[in-house]
């Protein structure tokens, strides 16, 4: 039989293991969250295969183009902006491959990155251990979207920078002819390449905060990004209605394809302007319902 | 840090409720600081709905919890960096390795200093015995080595207290032996375990309090002593002599349980100390007195598994 000796209560204290400082006195900004976070993401195997598959959408196309090239053009005309201009230009390849991206693509690739944010560590089993260390809710919140706008980011430029390497070594490169008619050089067109870039990624922080809501409701990570690549397609059939066109500027898909403005001179920054306020209101709106959902959720994953 | 409270975990009333059903209800714990406070159940008795409940995890429906002084969840971030857990199983992101999953939970404890974080991570694996397989990805961990690696992620900076939820699930017999080592460490280092099983014989050795849940009620709570019912049970007897044996002892104030079929002369007689005044030497001194012939005398404690079993019933069905 067991017995147990009576045991006298300690007075507590933590007893470091070491001689170095484990634990501050008051907590830290919290930056190791998000880089770690970051770090988190590009260490996944499944980010780089998607920004692989974006890649390798204007690498497919421009080959395609460049092989068929010696044919008297079939389609008369038909066929995604810039098509027509790449083979004088490989700088267009760019603006090509995020013209044919953004509908589907970027949303798919963002759809499964800003869908797994919180329904992922849940079902990992990791909430719970990042609950009680304790990150903190809205931090974990914030961290995570900044998380997923970084993603956002990165497929953006990973097709832009995609479709001007491949443009420049298949096509012949040169002083690009604005769609206002005048003309800029190579420099400044990886400018306005850049330009593109970042109004295309914030056109998908919206869809970003969507997905981060979606991720909120269930601990099932595929729910969530089907659900939120679902709204961007259900977003852009509407956007293509005539008759709901009293609709159409409540949309985030609805500057999508806007950017053709920042190729004009001198720019137009209209549709960027617009679009970002947009953004900036899905991003209000759908972030506070994440954080009233997820603030008061019972975390049982 | 010590604060004015004398108890590390302290409920009133706290009660859980999804839909219809009443996961805990009116759980009223007190875990004294330094405690190594067993929290026993069978399964689906609402051990890891009040776990979740304490950690912040899930709001209580009515009750509340405070934990090393602080109510739970309204003061989570200051009351969890003092705390490390263990909750229903680990959880790890299976493509990073041992090490790198603790440096990523680390990150999350804004009080845990970044200079410190490498050699604290070493020094948990180490503690828990992976050090050797701390570079290998957690997707190739077995269930033993994700256990293991869970507890070195409570361990990852001097906690207050450590809340382990079925510590010994999935490791071997070695393992769960260097658990309950290392819960004996943890303990004379001032540290408050409050440790949770449906496995009584783990518990029993290590603790120094016990709580036991049955269908979300506490049924029982205090120090083991206390529990096994002020540490006495029952003697047994092997005597030729059954008449006399059984009228001493009755003299004494004892009921005499069972006398079972007496064997060519000798009979074997049970009688339940629980409630009675006399020590156990006095009754072996009057029954020679008497001139009962001792074949053998017994003293048998009541375990913590009888009181276990009399408190949650013994049958194997999940209580709802």
């Amino acid at each position: 039989m067991l017995s147990s000796e009576p045991m006298t209560v300690p007075t507590v204290s933590g007893q470091p293991l070491g001689d170095e400082v484990d634990v501050r006195a008051r907590p830290a900004a919290g930056w190791a969250l998000l880089r770690s976070e970051i770090s988190v993401l590009f260490r996944r195997k499944r980010t780089w295969a998607m920004l692989v598959a974006l890649a390798a959408v204007p690498i497919l196309i421009a080959l395609a183009v460049r092989l068929t090239e010696s044919n008297p053009r079939s389609n008369g005309g038909s066929g995604p902006a810039f098509l027509d201009e790449i083979t004088h230009n490989g700088l267009f390849v760019a603006a090509l491959g995020l013209t044919v991206c953004i509908p589907l693509f970027l949303p798919l690739t963002v759809g499964v990155v800003a869908g797994d944010t919180i329904a992922g560590e849940a079902s990992a089993g990791t909430l719970r251990y990042l609950l009680i260390a304790p990150a903190g809710r809205l931090r974990l919140l914030v961290v995570k979207y900044i998380g997923a706008a970084v993603f956002s980011l990165a497929a953006t430029l990973t097709v832009a920078a995609a479709g001007a390497l491949i443009g420049a070594a298949l096509f012949p490169i040169g002083p690009v002819t604005l769609l206002s008619g005048n003309t800029i050089g190579v420099g400044e067109s990886l400018v306005r390449s850049l330009l593109i870039a970042s109004f295309i990624t914030i056109s998908l922080l919206g869809l970003s905060a969507i997905g981060l809501f979606f991720s909120t409701l269930t601990d099932v990570p595929v729910g969530a990004m089907a659900a939120t690549i679902v709204v961007s397609v259900v977003s852009q059939v509407l956007d293509n209605l005539p008759q709901l066109d009293w609709l159409h500027p409540w949309l985030f898909s609805n500057y999508w394809l806007s950017f053709g403005d920042l190729l004009r001179d001198p720019i137009s920054w209209t549709s960027f302007g617009e679009n970002a306020l947009l953004q900036g209101a899905y991003f209000i709106i759908f972030g506070a319902l994440a954080f009233g959902r997820f603030s008061t959720k019972d975390v049982l994953s | 840090m010590s604060d004015g409270a004398s108890l590390a975990i302290e409920t009133h009333g706290l009660t859980k409720r999804f839909g219809q059903h009443d996961a805990v209800k009116g759980v009223d714990l007190a875990v004294p600081h330094g405690a190594v406070f067993g929290f026993l159940g069978p399964n689906g008795s609402g051990k890891t709905t009040t776990i979740r409940l304490l950690l912040g995890l899930a709001n209580p429906t009515s009750g509340e919890a405070v934990v090393l002084g602080g109510a739970m969840p309204r003061e989570s971030a200051t009351v969890l960096p003092r705390v490390g857990a263990l909750v229903e199983g680990p959880g790890f992101y299976p493509y990073l390795s041992g090490s790198d999953n603790l440096h990523r939970l680390d990150t999350a404890d804004r009080y845990a200093t970044g200079a410190s974080r490498k050699r604290r991570v070493a020094a948990a694996l180490d503690r828990v015995g992976l050090s050797a397989a701390s570079a290998k990805k957690v997707k190739a961990y077995s269930l033993g080595m994700k256990q293991r690696l869970g507890i070195a992620n409570a361990l990852l900076t001097p906690r207050e207290l450590l809340v382990l939820d079925e510590p010994t699930n999935g490791l071997d017999p070695q393992g769960t032996r260097e658990v309950r080592s290392l819960v004996r460490e943890l303990a004379a280092e001032g540290t408050t375990v409050f440790v949770s099983s449906h496995l009584l014989a783990e518990i029993e050795q290590i603790c120094t309090h016990a709580a036991i849940m049955s269908a979300g009620a506490l049924v029982a709570q205090g120090t083991l002593d206390e529990l096994r019912g002020s540490g006495r049970g029952a003697v047994i007897l092997k005597t030729p002599d059954a008449a006399l044996a059984d009228s001493v002892l009755s003299r004494l104030g004892l009921t005499v349980q069972s006398t079972p079929v007496a064997s060519g002369a000798m009979a074997e007689l049970t009688a339940d100390l629980i409630g009675a005044t006399t020590e156990a030497s006095d009754i072996v001194a009057a029954l020679v007195e008497a001139g009962v012939r001792v074949n053998g005398f017994t003293v048998e404690q009541t375990s913590l598994e009888d009181r276990f079993v009399d408190l949650t019933g013994a049958g194997f069905n999940v209580e709802q």
